[in-house]
């Protein structure tokens, strides 16, 4: 499936050195997790910057997504300002990654998904055990509103390509980029597509 | 001689009677499956062993091996198939690998892994299945089960007693237990008994050590299960024969 | 319960663990419903495990492990029904009643749900109240049956015009006209003897009328030479395909020809003993086929040493409660001892290792009443109709958008295009030639044969003109597998329920390009992988519609981009109820108009990457 593979010959002249891809990444309903396995490539950050730059990552503080050739998605799609960034993503780049285990199933956050939204709030705001007399379930319109059930990022947007993992170790993601930069389907081996 | 059938190019011995699946288990072959195993009557249901024979689809752990035959296995077409019902089989159960204890050692996981499967693709049913801790030993995690009747068939044809059963119909099959609560303490149930060690994922565990071995040091991640259940008789992690759950049980 | 009726239904069934399917239906039909206690009861009665019986009792629609009320009103959803329509109808009868559908009232005193076919397409709609088949429902019929139930009169004393179920015979061939008094075809068989007998059979060129056409001649004979202890004859009248119900007039008006058929069975395969296997949807038939059987006992032609001849067989009849794959015949095997209609393992087959394990024949109710016609007639006689590889006539039930739905007995080799013509159908659009399990014919089809050698069928033809939404027929069928499947084998277990889903976010306005190919995908899946004929053929006719009428599925699709099945903003419902916010952002708009405003809002990036991302199947996917 070469559909969408990456053209990295983009310049005009052969002699030319490919222009850098640019890349986004993001964490929705995550813990992060995943971004710091990104970091756990260590020294092969370098040759990897060679070939690529960052646009919007918790690694730039760009605030918004430009146009890209590869988003990776850390985290499922909890609440409304989730499914924005996620569409954000979407509309923004080429290719479209599910990075670990939450953004491909939900994760750990889907474990609410067999209770009652209406009933989680009631008790962790309002009938909990600790809370402050008066704790109210919190309104400002500021806090994006918790979804029913968190959906993995693939229920909500086209995906293009899943690295699985909890997180994935950073050999995965070196192996997946690499592949997936060389204009190559990422193909995981034994020891590298582990779901937990 | 001529008791034999060619498996994706091979020549596999077999005796009669022997099914397709056997046949290959004993020549060290791995064909994917679930709810197939050595010790017991095959059950046909899970359809992971898929194979074609003669160019037709065919199950192999209930079809004979018969002579002459040309069976094709680890096929592009076979393995895509596979992938796909192994996403139906994640889909339709709460399947959240980083906190189940059965990770590593899961032979849905592992032979996912094996699949290349790297999502489950379809939208999650994410059904409601209450756990059930009233056993003292064991724990049952229904969110995890497959269906596939090992531990019915274990219960039933070794421990003689019939603890669990299917119950339902369509996606609304599930496991039950034999008793009115509906609680396992409230069975025949013990934590001996063949039935506790043969479920292929995360339904029945035993409790206090589902950490023994750490994540990273198990079954499959040491080897694929191609390569540990070759032989047909271990690589289902919760085997008395591996040697892993001995130490730690 | 009371344990002395207990121990009367128990003693009726001589405590026999393999009537236990039997015993459910009886003590539910006193009780209501089937309480745990009851079913550890009944486990410890017949010195099985709970377990077992608690499998039995939650596979079957028609059975109860929960209170079900007093009243139980469930509305047949075949999609002829809905274009009789049910919807509306059902819809009435629960706002009549202040009821959801397939929710219990709070006082216990009344269900109104669906149902599959019930098998009375020609004068639906149709319900089952408390079991009972009511036909013909109209608006003035639902509001007084509220009024009915609001006043608690027992279904035994409602209007009995209600209970009315007509035969609609449209065309008699050479089955319908037979002209034989009962026990004639009994008795020339029993002239010919059983070896003679299966000659004329095989002569015959008989083949299966439930629709899979295997050779009746072949089935006998390997059911005959297979060692058993006994031999049983079962008469498959689990009639429960969508839009079939031929089966249905036979029993009610060619009673004796089948018994007939199944002592000749007898007679060829070496039994005495017979099972029918009558679905639970026609149980308003079982007390006049039980005194039928009587008389029959009585008249010296069945039972102890039939017309003297010394030939001794007789019949018993098996209730089915609510489960279309124990049409399939290894799962009403199952059904029949007991357990869950799940398909066995085949091989060995029932012709070797039926019913309690011995050499069985399940056979289609109009199969039997055509051997007993051959055993008369002969079977050069047979094959002289009909086409050479599809002998004889055929019954179809047709309904749907024709003037005169009901029974029409054609000979093999007739056209689709003849079939509608008889049946007065204008303006047609397409034919299910099998029922929900079998192809979807368009107009240019129409002049193709109805045989086994081209469009095989077991009898279900329906009909739908210009004015039908073939998606909408797609969805009901998708909804009809998903409700049936036994859940024995993943891909059909999931995959009939992923398919419901997927038609379901279609009709939602959810669906994209991407869904429609999900569909073909999943079709390829269950063909070959599944278990039994039912995962097998449960896409045929979604996969043909989706072919045939594509326009009729590209209708439904609302965006070019991938949209979620389920409605972001009303998943957002919950968390605006607990806050009392309703501001633009405590709401989600869809997919496509998000995606848009966000490319046009966005500064120009890299210059030769896309204004927006191509849709494009995930890497993980089958090819």
């Amino acid at each position: 499936m070469d559909t969408h593979k990456l053209n990295v010959a983009t310049t005009d002249s052969p002699a030319a050195k490919p222009r850098k891809l640019k890349i986004a990444t993001v964490s929705l309903a995550g813990c992060f997790g995943c971004h710091m396995s990104f970091l756990d490539i260590d020294e092969r950050l370098l040759p990897l910057l060679e070939r690529v730059e960052f646009d919007r990552s918790p690694l730039t503080d760009i605030k918004r997504c430009g146009f890209c050739d590869i988003g990776l998605i850390e985290g499922g799609v909890c609440n409304a300002e989730n499914v924005h960034v996620l569409r954000e993503f979407r509309a923004h780049c080429k290719v479209l990654v599910a990075l670990g285990a939450c953004a491909i199933n939900g994760g750990l956050p889907a474990q609410r998904n067999h209770l009652d939204l209406g009933e989680i709030l009631q008790m962790v705001y309002r009938t909990g055990h600790g809370l402050a007399p008066g704790s109210a379930i919190p309104d400002d319109p500021e806090l994006p509103l918790p979804l029913n059930q968190v959906h993995p990022v693939h229920e909500v947007v086209k995906i293009d390509y899943f690295l699985p993992g909890c997180p994935p170790s950073g050999d995965a993601i070196w192996a997946f980029l690499t592949q997936l930069i060389d204009g190559r389907d990422p193909a995981l081996g034994h020891g590298l597509l582990q779901y937990d | 001689m001529n008791d034999s059938f060619m498996l994706d190019g091979e020549e596999i011995p077999f005796t009669p009677g022997q099914t397709v699946m056997q046949a290959a288990a004993a020549a060290g072959k791995y064909i994917p499956h679930l709810c197939w195993h050595p010790d017991f009557a095959a059950h046909g249901s899970c359809k992971l062993c898929t194979v074609k024979i003669g160019g037709r689809f065919a199950t192999s752990c209930t079809v004979r091996a018969a002579a002459g035959q040309e069976v094709e296995n680890r096929t592009d077409e076979l393995d895509a198939r596979r992938r796909t019902l192994l996403q139906l089989l994640f889909v339709e159960g709460n399947h959240f690998c980083p906190s189940c204890e059965k990770s590593g050692d899961c032979a849905l996981q592992a032979t996912a892994y094996e699949m290349g499967m790297l999502t489950p693709h379809f939208d999650h049913f994410y059904p409601d299945r209450p756990v059930d801790a009233s056993h003292p030993e064991v724990l049952l995690e229904f969110n995890r089960c497959i269906l596939c009747e090992l531990c019915v068939r274990a219960s039933r044809e070794v421990d003689g007693k019939n603890v669990f059963a299917l119950a339902g119909r369509g996606t609304k099959s599930h496991l039950i237990v034999n008793s009115e609560s509906g609680r396992l303490a409230d069975t025949d149930f013990a934590a001996t008994d063949r039935a506790a060690e043969v479920c292929p994922v995360g339904v029945i565990l035993k409790k206090r050590v589902g950490f023994a071995v750490p994540i990273g040091a198990r079954t499959y991640d040491l080897q694929p299960i191609s390569a540990a259940g070759g032989d047909g008789t271990t690589g289902r992690a919760g085997d008395t024969s591996a040697p892993r759950k001995t130490e730690a049980g | 319960m009371a344990t002395p009726e207990l121990e009367r239904i128990l003693a009726r069934h001589r405590g026999d663990p393999l009537q236990l399917l039997q015993i459910l239906i009886d003590v539910q039909a006193h009780q209501g419903w089937l309480p745990p206690a009851t079913l550890s009861a009944i486990a410890e009665a017949l010195s099985i495990p709970r377990a077992r019986v608690e499998s039995t009792a939650s596979f079957y629609s028609f059975l109860h492990t929960r209170p079900a009320g007093e009243f139980r009103i469930l509305f047949s959803d075949n999609i002829t029904d809905r274009m009789l329509g049910n919807q509306a109808l059902m819809q009435a009868l629960c706002e009549t009643l202040w009821l959801e559908p397939g929710k219990v009232s709070e006082d216990g005193l009344v269900c109104v749900d669906t149902t599959s076919c019930t098998g009375m397409c020609d004068q639906g709609p149709a319900v089952l109240a408390n079991g009972r088949t009511i036909t013909r429902l109209t608006p003035e019929r639902i509001d007084e049956m509220a009024h009915l139930i609001r006043h608690r009169v027992p279904v035994g004393d409602w209007p009995p015009e209600w209970f009315h179920v007509e035969d609609n015979i449209r065309r008699r061939d050479v089955l319908l006209d037979h002209g034989l008094a009962p026990g004639a075809a009994l008795a020339a068989a029993l002239d010919r003897g059983p070896t003679a007998l299966l000659s004329e059979i095989e002569r015959s060129g008989l083949r299966g009328r439930g629709g899979a056409g295997f050779g009746s001649d072949i089935k006998w004979r390997a059911c005959r030479d297979a060692w058993g202890d006994a031999h049983y004859v079962i008469c498959n009248a689990d009639e429960g395909e969508p839009g079939t119900f031929k089966d249905r007039v036979l029993l009610a008006s060619y009673f004796d020809m089948v018994v007939d058929g199944m002592c000749i069975a007898g007679l060829a395969i070496g039994a005495n003993k017979g099972f029918i296997y009558l679905r639970g949807e026609y149980r308003y038939l079982l007390d006049r086929l039980e005194t039928r059987l009587t008389e029959r006992r009585e008249q010296g032609l069945l039972g102890h040493n039939i017309l003297g001849r010394g030939f001794s067989f007789d019949i018993k009849i098996h209730l089915g409660a609510g489960a279309y794959i124990c049409g399939e015949e290894s799962a009403l095997i199952e059904s029949l001892e007991g357990k869950p209609g799940k398909p066995r393992i085949r091989p060995p087959f029932p012709v070797t290792n039926g019913y309690r394990g011995q050499p069985t024949t399940v056979n289609n109710v109009e199969t039997l009443a055509l051997a007993a016609l051959i055993a008369v007639r002969g079977g050069e006689w047979f094959r002289a109709i009909g086409t050479p590889a599809s002998t004889g006539t055929k019954l179809l039930s047709v309904s749907g958008d024709v003037a005169s739905p009901g029974i029409y007995e054609f000979p093999f080799g007739v056209t689709v295009a003849e079939v509608l013509a008889a049946a007065g159908a204008h303006d047609t659009q397409a034919v299910t030639s099998a029922g929900a399990a079998g192809h979807c014919l368009a107009a240019d089809e129409f002049d193709r044969r109805i045989a086994f050698e081209d469009v095989a069928t077991g009898g279900s033809i329906m009909v739908f003109d210009a004015s039908r939404d073939m998606f909408e027929v797609a969805r009901n069928f998708a909804h009809f597998f998903a409700h049936e499947s036994c859940g024995f084998c993943t891909p059909c277990r999931v995959g009939t329920a992923v398919n419901a889903r997927l038609l379901d976010k279609l009709a939602a306005n959810r669906g994209s390009p991407y869904d429609l190919d999900e569909i073909g995908k999943m079709h390829r899946l269950m063909q070959g992988t599944s278990h039994c004929g039912l995962g097998n053929t449960a896409t045929i006719a979604i996969d043909d519609m989706l072919v045939k009428f594509r326009p009729a599925f590209e209708r439904r699709l609302m965006s070019p981009e991938y949209e979620p099945a389920f409605d972001l903003d009303a998943a957002l419902s919950q968390a605006r109820r607990m806050t009392g916010r309703d501001d633009a952002d405590a709401h989600l708009g869809d997919n496509r108009s998000a995606l848009a405003a966000a490319g046009a809002r966005a500064p120009g990036g890299v210059e030769s990457a896309p204004a927006t991302a191509k849709p494009a199947p995930a890497k993980d996917v089958q090819p």
